[in-house]
């Protein structure tokens, strides 16, 4: 232990101010641009509605958008709520079920892209109607 | 009586609890009545009152702010009038109501009323982003966010500008609530040592005007104990002359930012910077 690093643990550092700035200012970035496209979550909850409307018969309250950024990584989740196809005539029924959009596993040669297009967001399937 | 034009709506807000939303209502309210300015302070929190108490009118509220909004009082008869101030009234919130009897309609019924009658409509808002904050801010002109040096007072304080932008009358309108900063316990000798955020740092981060920067006083807690605004109660205090000209910046006269210090003895320089 060098005299300077004594120093450093017996005098508590007293600016702290610089920290909490620097602190504010990257969370408020983020918090702003969430709060800033509460528009564009309503916009997409629409678009992707009138997509899934297309070919399921669901209703307005059966889909939710949520959007969360992080500092590497931002999600967009996606939960759509499909009923059970009870009559013959329900179109497509081996059709995934759409629940959750990530950026973080982006694999751009998924086959069978659904058809809601969102920009550099993968669509993850993760269950089959039945 | 004011000229129904001329009426200002001013919501006093900040998101955050304690930061000083009630103190500072009741000084600017106070400063701006004693001003010739007839002045009406509107206490939205509904549950948890307490701008009558730091009015020094607690036992004098008859009526309240939803016996109006029912149709159970007039607004004339549930209005107290300051007994130091003669142009400085006084609407309260309910004690014992719940917050859910506050109506959009109600209140606007009793703002445009309030607008007709007074120069300056004050709203103090009560903490949070519930109904009772949007409904405070709901028919703002003017907005102070009551901002502490600290990172969770600037965060919340961030969240409720987002909030005048968006959720306020005059924004569905596509017009604009001006919006204002007062600093509050500012502590110059703590920024000074890079203890606390400055002023540049929450004017920076936060990007809305300032409108004045309260020191961290005594005064302030003192003037509350005896239930008169800080602005009455000790007039020529740091605190109380701070008020007086964010009160005087809000009249339109264009004063430059100062921070009033107290001016101390020689005593109290020698023991001075005792905690407040």
């Amino acid at each position: 232990m060098n005299i300077l690093s004594f120093f450093r643990r017996t005098i508590p550092n007293t600016n702290t101010a610089p920290v909490a700035r620097e602190r504010l200012q990257i969370l408020l970035a983020h918090e702003r641009a969430v709060s800033g496209k509460s528009d564009l979550i309503a916009i997409l909850q629409d678009e992707i509605m009138a997509v899934i409307a297309r070919h399921f018969p669901v209703d307005e309250d059966s889909i939710t958008v949520k959007m969360e950024r992080g500092e590497a990584v931002s999600t967009l989740e996606v939960e759509v709520e499909i009923p059970t196809p009870m009559c013959p005539s329900f179109p497509l029924p081996e059709k995934p079920a759409v629940e959750a959009i990530e950026s973080e596993d982006v694999k751009p040669n998924d086959k069978e892209s659904p058809n809601a297009e969102v920009d550099e967001l993968e669509i993850r399937r993760t269950g089959t109607l039945s | 009586m004011g000229d129904c034009k001329m009426a200002k709506v001013l919501v006093v807000t900040s998101g955050k609890g304690g930061v000083g939303k009630t103190t500072s209502t009741a000084a600017l309210g106070a400063a701006l009545a004693s001003a010739g300015k007839n002045v009406v302070l509107i206490d939205f929190d509904v549950g948890l009152r307490n701008l009558d108490l730091v009015m020094g009118a607690e036992r004098r509220v008859v009526y309240d702010l939803i016996n109006v909004v029912q149709g159970d009082a007039k607004l004339s008869q549930a209005l107290i009038r300051d007994k130091r101030v003669p142009t400085l009234s006084l609407l309260p919130a309910s004690q014992t109501r719940d917050k859910d009897a506050l109506t959009d309609e109600g209140v606007t019924t009793i703002i445009s009323e309030l607008r007709e009658k007074f120069d300056w409509v004050i709203c103090d808002s009560p903490a949070g982003i519930e109904r009772g904050a949007t409904l405070a801010m709901r028919h703002a002109d003017i907005a102070i966010v009551v901002t502490n040096p600290e990172v969770s007072s600037v965060r919340d304080s961030d969240r409720i500008i987002g909030l005048l932008d968006s959720k306020t009358a005059r924004a569905e309108k596509g017009e604009r609530v001006d919006k204002h900063l007062l600093l509050t316990r500012f502590d110059a000798a703590r920024a000074g040592r890079g203890e606390m955020l400055n002023i540049n740092d929450v004017m920076e981060i936060l990007s809305i005007p300032l409108l004045g920067i309260i020191p961290e006083s005594s005064e302030v807690l003192r003037a509350s104990n005896l239930g008169s605004p800080v602005t009455l109660n000790n007039p020529a205090s740091a605190p109380a002359r701070a008020y007086f000209e964010a009160a005087k910046r809000l009249n339109g006269e264009a004063l430059e930012v100062t921070i009033p210090g107290d001016k101390k003895g020689l005593l109290g320089k020698l023991f001075g910077r005792r905690a407040a």
